[in-house]
């Protein structure tokens, strides 16, 4: 961003510049969607800080008199945040973690190992890529569930493991690398864990960085499997936990809570993407499938 | 880094045309399990989870049975008929048709109006472009209660906001227009950063001499981005369009958080979850996500066709 303003005079910028000339008139549009996106956010934050009276009210309370955190007391009362954020954690960490790898042997596999059919294969991968994992909600519940893993982390890690989005994305990135790269290790008899673990890891790594970011924040995020495939609080992930919340209490005067609880689970992750947004928007959109 | 290779040293004592020979012979069957080792547990897990929940699900659909039942009664297409016959067909497709074409459309045209304010040289729009793109990624759950607590028909800030300006607060919950209506314009929200972002990207490769010349030609702004601009980004339009539908057909969090019962926003996607794990009809779910599944179906050949046209023009 501010590289391209310092660069613009330098640039013979003329005419772009008469194209999308820039008038102070060009900022209204642009302050205002940046305010309809920030004020429910900040709305959600700053709900956290009241008192139910405040928010019970049909008066309008812009900032609370007395900011508080007892809305994050009450949440942790009514749910174990600390636990919920522990199983949000483990099954994100896990998850990704087997995930990632998957993806890069994958697509290492599909790049650069001799085999007949890969292309067939990956055009499986691809396609599984399109089908719409939410529409297999109830096979895979009665699957695991008959092998027992309901309320268990594996149960809710397992059926997601399978990455057709990192393996498509790490594949396209390999087959830009210069083949002269690996045929020289090749040469020097390093065998394809070699090749994969010092060679193609290595320099690959801004683009394993976006799909683990992206990984990440979907597993994070990831609601309606593991809500089916656990009615324990003890082993429901924080957005599913967030749910009981919300309909166990259906009170105004909870409202302060539900926020608290909704600060707890979107502000990891916009702290995570406040710091690394770019990679996060590139891994989103490169690739542009989901 | 370390580029050292420990292995190097093993076979480079042997004279060169022997070692390649030895190699290739043996290289090929090597190389068939590297490849298996690699990629196998991949697809075997894309196959487990993926692909056969959809010939279980169809399995499934010929099924009269609740979840938890070891009994099941064949009710061969009972459950389509039951969907296509009953009211079900047309409040549940209806919603669906409603909730998709408004999400879709309304965040492709607000994503691509957006993207031309981003596209301008202004101070802060690599910052305004983030902002627009960050509810993308949050929780549909949080995003869901935020939005639910602000639409609070007594105690919501749209409601005080209304309410000063003498204009009476409609109870969003009550009725099931509403309610889906707000739910769309929440899943817009949430959404319309990624159809900016990807039309922003568009608008930057649009040649600037294209639209110098048709400048110079006597085109106005309106001119030139109706004649010119939107052309031109039509691939993108296209691909768009493919996956926000694809995208809004399987929406659930939001719907969920906002409509726990399903009032008023019963889509194709909440009654497969809502017939088998609420409901008990755990046939009729399949039955309805194997209709769900042969929409999206359409749809990725489609989307496939197109990708390859996409890698095509590079």
């Amino acid at each position: 961003m501010t590289a391209s303003i310092l660069q613009s005079p330098v640039r013979p910028a003329s005419r772009r510049r008469r194209v999308n000339r820039s008038s102070p008139a060009g900022y209204v549009p642009l302050i205002l969607s940046a305010a309809v996106i920030v004020i429910p956010l900040l709305w959600m934050a700053i709900g956290s800080f009241k008192t139910s009276d405040e928010v019970v009210t049909q008066r309008l309370v812009l900032v609370p008199s007395h900011p508080s955190f007892a809305a994050y007391q009450t949440a942790s009362e009514l749910v174990d945040f600390p636990r919920l954020f522990l199983n949000s954690f483990i099954v994100t960490f896990v998850g990704s973690l087997v995930k990632i790898v998957l993806a890069i042997t994958s697509a290492y596999g599909l790049v650069f190992v001799r085999f007949p059919f890969k292309r067939i294969i990956f055009l499986g991968i691809l396609v599984a890529l399109m089908v719409p994992s939410q529409a297999a909600l109830l096979p895979n519940y009665t699957f695991i569930a008959s092998l027992g893993g309901v309320n268990t982390y594996w149960g809710i890690i397992l059926p997601g493991l399978g990455t057709a989005f990192g393996t498509f994305l790490l594949r396209q990135h390999f087959l830009t690398l210069p083949p002269e790269l690996l045929e020289a290790a090749e040469v020097d008899g390093a065998g394809h864990f070699t090749r994969l673990t010092r060679i193609v890891v290595p320099v690959s790594r801004p683009t394993i960085a976006t799909v683990a970011l992206v990984t990440i924040v979907t597993e994070w995020n990831d609601y309606i499997w593991p809500l089916v495939i656990t009615n324990s609080q003890q082993m429901m992930t924080l957005p599913v936990g967030l749910t009981l919340l919300h309909n166990t209490e259906s009170d105004p005067s909870l409202y302060p809570v539900m926020m608290a609880g909704a600060v707890l689970v979107v502000l990891p992750v916009l702290i995570v993407f406040a710091v690394l947004q770019r990679q996060i928007v590139a891994g989103l959109t490169q690739g542009a499938v989901k | 880094m370390e580029a050292t290779l420990p292995e190097s040293g093993a076979v480079s004592g042997a004279p060169p045309r022997t070692r390649v020979a030895r190699r290739t012979r043996s290289r090929s069957a090597r190389d068939a399990w590297v490849f298996v080792a690699c990629v196998a547990p991949n697809v075997a897990l894309i196959i487990a989870f993926i692909y056969r929940p959809l010939i279980s699900n169809i399995y499934y659909s010929t099924l009269d049975w609740s979840l938890g039942d070891r009994y099941a009664t064949r009710v061969g297409f009972g459950n389509y008929v039951q969907f296509f016959t009953g009211s079900d067909a047309g409040t549940i497709l209806g919603t669906t048709a409603i909730f998709t074409i408004a999400t879709v459309g309304g965040s492709m045209i607000i994503g691509l109006a957006l993207s031309l304010v981003l596209n301008q040289r202004l101070i802060g729009r690599g910052f305004a472009r983030a902002t627009v793109f960050a509810p993308y990624v949050l929780s549909g759950v949080g995003i869901g209660l935020v939005w639910t607590f602000i639409f609070d028909p007594t105690t919501g800030a749209l409601s005080d906001i209304l309410r000063g300006l003498g204009l009476s607060a409609p109870n969003w919950f009550g009725n099931p227009h509403l309610t889906l209506l707000m739910v769309i314009i929440v899943y817009v929200w949430k959404n319309l950063g990624y159809c900016a972002v990807i039309y922003l990207a568009a608008l930057q490769a649009v040649p600037g001499d294209v639209l110098e010349a048709a400048s110079i030609d006597g085109a106005g702004a309106w001119n030139r981005f109706w004649r010119v601009t939107l052309p031109l980004i039509s691939p993108t339009t296209f691909f768009l369009l493919l996956t926000t539908i694809l995208s809004s057909l399987q929406a659930f969090d939001l719907l969920y958080i906002i409509s726990p019962q399903g009032y008023g926003t019963n889509t194709l996607m909440f009654a497969t979850y809502y017939q088998a794990f609420q409901a008990s009809q755990a046939g009729y779910s399949a039955a309805i996500s194997t209709i769900l599944f042969a929409i999206l179906l359409i749809m990725t050949v489609i989307q496939m066709v197109l990708i390859e046209r996409r890698v095509h023009y590079r």
